[in-house]
């Protein structure tokens, strides 16, 4: 899918259009009993998640470039009380663009959804604006409005307008994004309506890593510590993440006590370094935990880290498809043996 | 008579410590042939028996470098010689996972180490620990864990 850089409120228009017109379908054939989307959020800036059982609600359905949070989150506990704590095999139709569908397919494959009580309704996604950028950005000024129109984001205010360029506000995992829209493959051509697209493998130069890379250890660990200092441990990024579904996370577990629970930088970054481990095959890269972050801290590099590993080293990319295994669930007897302490 | 030996222990010249988690049926064993055998090797390390490698939580291993060791060594059996058939190569992917992880955040990649050792291989098991012992004094001491409070 070309992104037309031109027009992005035309095509938001149009994907919304699209995407009403295949939920209406859905609940009158009745094909689901409930869509996940996105609605207008309270305040500027923000979308909030929706829950549809009625045709007529359909139209609260909205589209735009800061619905930021990845709906896959409500199917997997603890949060599926939010959908129906009381009624088995519910079916449900979730909002998707490329992220939130290679999230649900991981989930299947992880056997925490099931394929056949979920619809995927595919979009094209165009990329989610950071609104934490944005906000940092503005600094204390209030923000009333915001339009995206050509290639700019207009935000307004009490007694100010500014005019910001698209992509440079954009979620730092967007501008990376190989999968704008649901990854179609045979297996999941009953799950899937609305847009989708053919990818069987992403290719990737990770070009963006280079950089951090190249550093000695001890600059690399200044560098971590830096971007994690503002971290206070709220695990925002934990709750907003569809992977994080643990009945007991590590962190909360006091028998054994796995690690500090003060504020020092050593414990943040144990807590990261961690959660990494934990989303090593698993991480599609949504994005989420770095939208949601009330610090604004980009977790970005640790991503594309764990893309990059599992690509290189196991040539997988989670959530593409339902047949490959995620790599940590398996093993294969000629893996390689580099990382090894060897006899000479 | 004690304060004078309690001064020329902190005069003496600083050794890594190293905590060795071995398997049960082949690097315990292994090691323990290297002890039978006489077979010197340093010191250093403390070994920890565990069922198979593939009892390794990663967490142990960040454990151990919070709780500030200096080096940590995992050993299990050659893979396809493992006593749980497939135990030492689900671990082989999570250490190769960890090891990236560490190294890429900024922890000297020589602090961590992973070796397979057999229960006939008491020589290798001495050749590896005096030389993994070698590369975590080069590194000095573990500090990035250490808090400030």
């Amino acid at each position: 899918m070309v992104i037309n850089m031109g027009n992005i409120q035309a095509e938001n228009e149009e994907i919304q259009k699209n995407m009403r017109e295949v939920a209406r379908n859905l609940l009158n054939d009745k094909k689901v009993d409930m869509i996940i989307g996105y609605a207008q959020g309270t305040v500027p800036l923000s979308s909030s998640p929706i829950f549809i059982r009625n045709v007529e609600e359909v139209d609260n359905l909205i589209w735009d470039n800061l619905c930021y949070v990845n709906l896959a989150r409500y199917v997997v506990p603890p949060l599926t009380e939010f959908v129906d704590n009381e009624k088995v095999n519910l079916k449900v139709g979730i909002v998707s663009r490329g992220c939130v569908a290679r999230s649900l397919i991981h989930l299947a494959k992880e056997k925490q959804v099931n394929t056949e009580n979920i619809k995927i309704i595919g979009i094209p996604c165009n990329g989610v604006v950071n609104r934490r950028r944005i906000e940092k950005e503005l600094g204390e000024k209030e923000v009333l409005e915001l339009s995206v129109s050509n290639d700019k984001v207009i935000v307004k205010g009490k007694d100010f307008e500014k005019e910001l360029p698209y992509q440079d506000y954009l979620n730092e995992l967007c501008k990376t994004c190989k999968v704008k829209s649901p990854p179609m493959s045979s297996s999941l051509s009953d799950v899937i309506v609305g847009d989708s697209l053919e990818v069987t493998s992403v290719e990737d130069d990770f070009a963006d890593l280079v950089n951090f890379e190249s550093q000695a250890p001890d600059e690399k660990w200044k560098v971590i510590k830096e971007l994690l200092s503002d971290c206070t441990r709220c695990y925002a990024c934990r709750q907003a993440c569809p992977m994080c579904y643990c009945n007991l996370c590590f962190v909360d577990q006091n028998k054994p006590i796995w690690f500090g629970k003060t504020s020092d930088i050593s414990d943040i970054i144990v807590f990261h370094l961690v959660r990494a481990m934990h989303m090593a095959g698993r991480c599609v890269g949504c994005g989420s935990c770095s939208s949601v972050c009330p610090m604004g801290i980009d977790l970005k590099i640790i991503n594309r880290k764990l893309e990059k590993i599992v690509k290189e080293r196991f040539d997988f990319t989670a959530g593409l498809d339902l047949e490959v295994m995620p790599p940590m669930m398996t093993q294969k007897m000629d893996d390689s043996e580099d990382f090894m302490l060897g006899e000479h | 008579m004690t304060k004078a030996v309690v001064k020329s222990k902190q005069e003496e010249e600083w050794q890594p410590k190293i905590i060795a988690f071995l398997c049960n049926w082949c690097s315990y064993a292994g090691a323990d042939l290297a002890g039978v055998s006489r077979i010197q090797y340093p010191s250093n390390i403390r070994v920890v028996r565990v069922p198979c490698s593939g009892r390794i939580n990663p967490m142990f291993i960040i454990k151990s470098l919070t709780d500030g060791w200096d080096g940590v060594v995992v050993s299990g059996c050659h893979p396809g010689d493992c006593h749980y058939i497939t135990g030492n190569l689900v671990a082989r992917r999570r250490f190769a996972m960890l090891k990236e992880l560490l190294n890429f955040f900024g922890i000297e990649p020589d602090r961590v180490q992973f070796m397979w050792a057999s229960a006939a291989e008491g020589e290798l098991f001495a050749v590896m620990i005096r030389k993994l012992t070698e590369l975590v004094i080069k590194l000095g001491p573990n500090k990035k864990f250490e808090k400030k409070w």
